[in-house]
């Protein structure tokens, strides 16, 4: 809810601001007046600030939730390995194998080659970005305000879904990108991969002719290849984005009166239904569309041909 | 929206949660879960069996017992059969014995019966010879009357 002193403006802002921590420069105007006499490692007291820090600043929120839900979901699905028994499964080891036999067939069916690493990282994908996302459902004040009051300091910074900042969502994204990469060339070679980039999709077969498509092959093939990764971020973090925003939007309205605060609730429960399946959906696709990536990377040239 | 270390920082994670979970938690798990499924595959193919055995188990049952029961018929009708023979050989025996006992009882009675008759001829012959003497008064030399004596006897 906004403070009295806030305007909706600011309280948007001030929600959609990470915790970020940065150097800034010596003889820096900070937000609240005073300049800094040397470059100081500080957290960033406004957005302006947080951009100043330029890239060598890290968002301490965003890294701390996504590193806690990973290790959260990696304790608990660790511990029901190790509990795991082959006999009759209990209530988290049923739940967790269900889990893991859904990814595990949807990997089998869009993923044909031999890795025993997809599976394993689509079943890590799915469950990570769905904890993220359903930080999206906590209601947009209590974690950042208890934070604020921990911290003591109003002013705190604290957005709670990692997929809602484009560093988490790209950075997966450029991790998945990666792995292609390193994936293509392993499986058809430096040469092969080249290849691939360079003599598709227009091929004559007659050397002096193919000499002149490589160039229109490799733009072509660059910007499909390049387009994977970042439609593959900018998916995820749009649609939390904006489911966040809305949720922000709803909780300005519960201060409206008490007409505003019934309909708030109303809205807030309405979108936080529906936000369960944009969150479940939106892993699901981060999963489904890496694995298929994987495959991409995997598929050889010759079996290219045959597709079509 | 800045673009900054996160990224980075983000991606090297994510890739060492792939890491932790590629290594320690589906290699696990799937292998229970395969396993599972085995034994199951495996239960149910006993359960087939089992039943199969049973049924069979059944059927040799049934063959069995109406086998035994036709061999007790048999053997009761053999038995009936032996016995009805036997009887008949008592029987048989008992007749045997009977007539044999009859034939003698027969033969000592019309033993006795000569017997008599021939002691009753002595005595007659003896008793008419005396009636006679005293009739007669007259010693009858009794070689001299001899054949006439066994004459009179013989017709008695």
């Amino acid at each position: 809810m906004a403070g009295e002193a806030q305007t909706a403006t600011d309280y948007i802002q001030h929600h959609l601001q990470n915790m970020a921590y940065g150097k800034l420069p010596a003889g820096y105007t900070r937000a609240d007046g005073s300049i800094l006499q040397e470059s100081t490692w500080t957290l960033a007291h406004s957005s302006q600030e947080a951009s100043d820090m330029g890239f060598w600043a890290i968002h301490l929120d965003t890294l701390g939730w996504s590193i806690g839900l990973g290790m959260l979901f990696c304790f608990l699905f660790a511990r029901a390995a190790k509990k795991a028994t082959a006999g009759v499964p209990s209530g988290f080891q049923s739940m967790v194998e269900l889990v893991v036999d859904f990814v595990d067939k949807l990997v089998k069916d869009t993923f044909p080659h031999r890795n025993s690493m997809v599976a394993p990282m689509a079943l890590t994908i799915f469950v990570w970005v769905f904890l993220m996302n359903l930080m999206d459902l906590i209601p947009v004040d209590w974690l950042p305000m208890a934070a604020a009051k921990a911290a003591g300091n109003e002013h705190l910074y604290f957005k709670v879904v990692p997929t809602t900042d484009l560093n988490a969502t790209l950075g997966m994204a450029l991790a998945v990108f990666v792995l292609m990469i390193f994936f293509s060339i392993k499986e058809k070679g430096a040469l092969g991969f080249l290849k691939e980039l360079t003599l598709h999709p227009f091929h004559s077969g007659k050397w002096y002719v193919d000499i002149f498509l490589i160039p229109f092959n490799f733009l072509l093939e660059a910007v499909s290849l390049l387009a994977k990764p970042v439609s593959l971020g900018l998916r995820l973090f749009g649609n939390l984005y904006a489911g966040e925003m809305i949720f922000i939007l709803i909780a300005i309205v519960f201060g409206v009166g008490v007409l505003g605060f019934i309909g708030a609730g109303l809205l807030h429960m309405g979108w936080a239904i529906f936000h369960i399946l944009v969150i479940t959906l939106q892993a699901f696709v981060f999963m489904v569309l890496t694995t298929v990536y994987m495959a991409m990377a995997h598929n050889r040239e010759d079996e290219h041909e045959n597709d079509h | 929206m800045n673009i900054n270390l996160t990224l980075i920082g983000q991606s090297i994670t994510f890739l060492a949660f792939v890491w932790f979970c590629w290594k320690f938690v589906w290699p696990a798990l799937l292998g229970v879960m395969q396993e599972r499924e085995q034994k199951i595959a495996t239960g149910l193919e006993e359960a087939e069996r089992a039943s199969k055995d049973l049924e069979l188990a059944q059927r040799k049952a049934a063959e069995q017992l109406k086998e035994a029961k036709e061999q007790a018929a048999e053997i009761i009708d053999g038995a009936n059969k032996r016995a009805n023979q036997i009887v008949d050989e008592a029987k048989q025996a008992a007749e045997a014995e009977g007539d044999r006992l009859k034939a003698a009882a027969k033969a000592e009675i019309d033993q006795e019966v000569n017997r008599a008759k021939e002691q009753l001829r002595s005595r007659v012959a003896a008793l008419s010879v005396a009636g006679a003497e005293k009739i007669l008064s007259v010693n009858i030399d009794a070689k001299v009357h001899d054949d006439l004596i066994d004459k009179l006897a013989a017709e008695l």
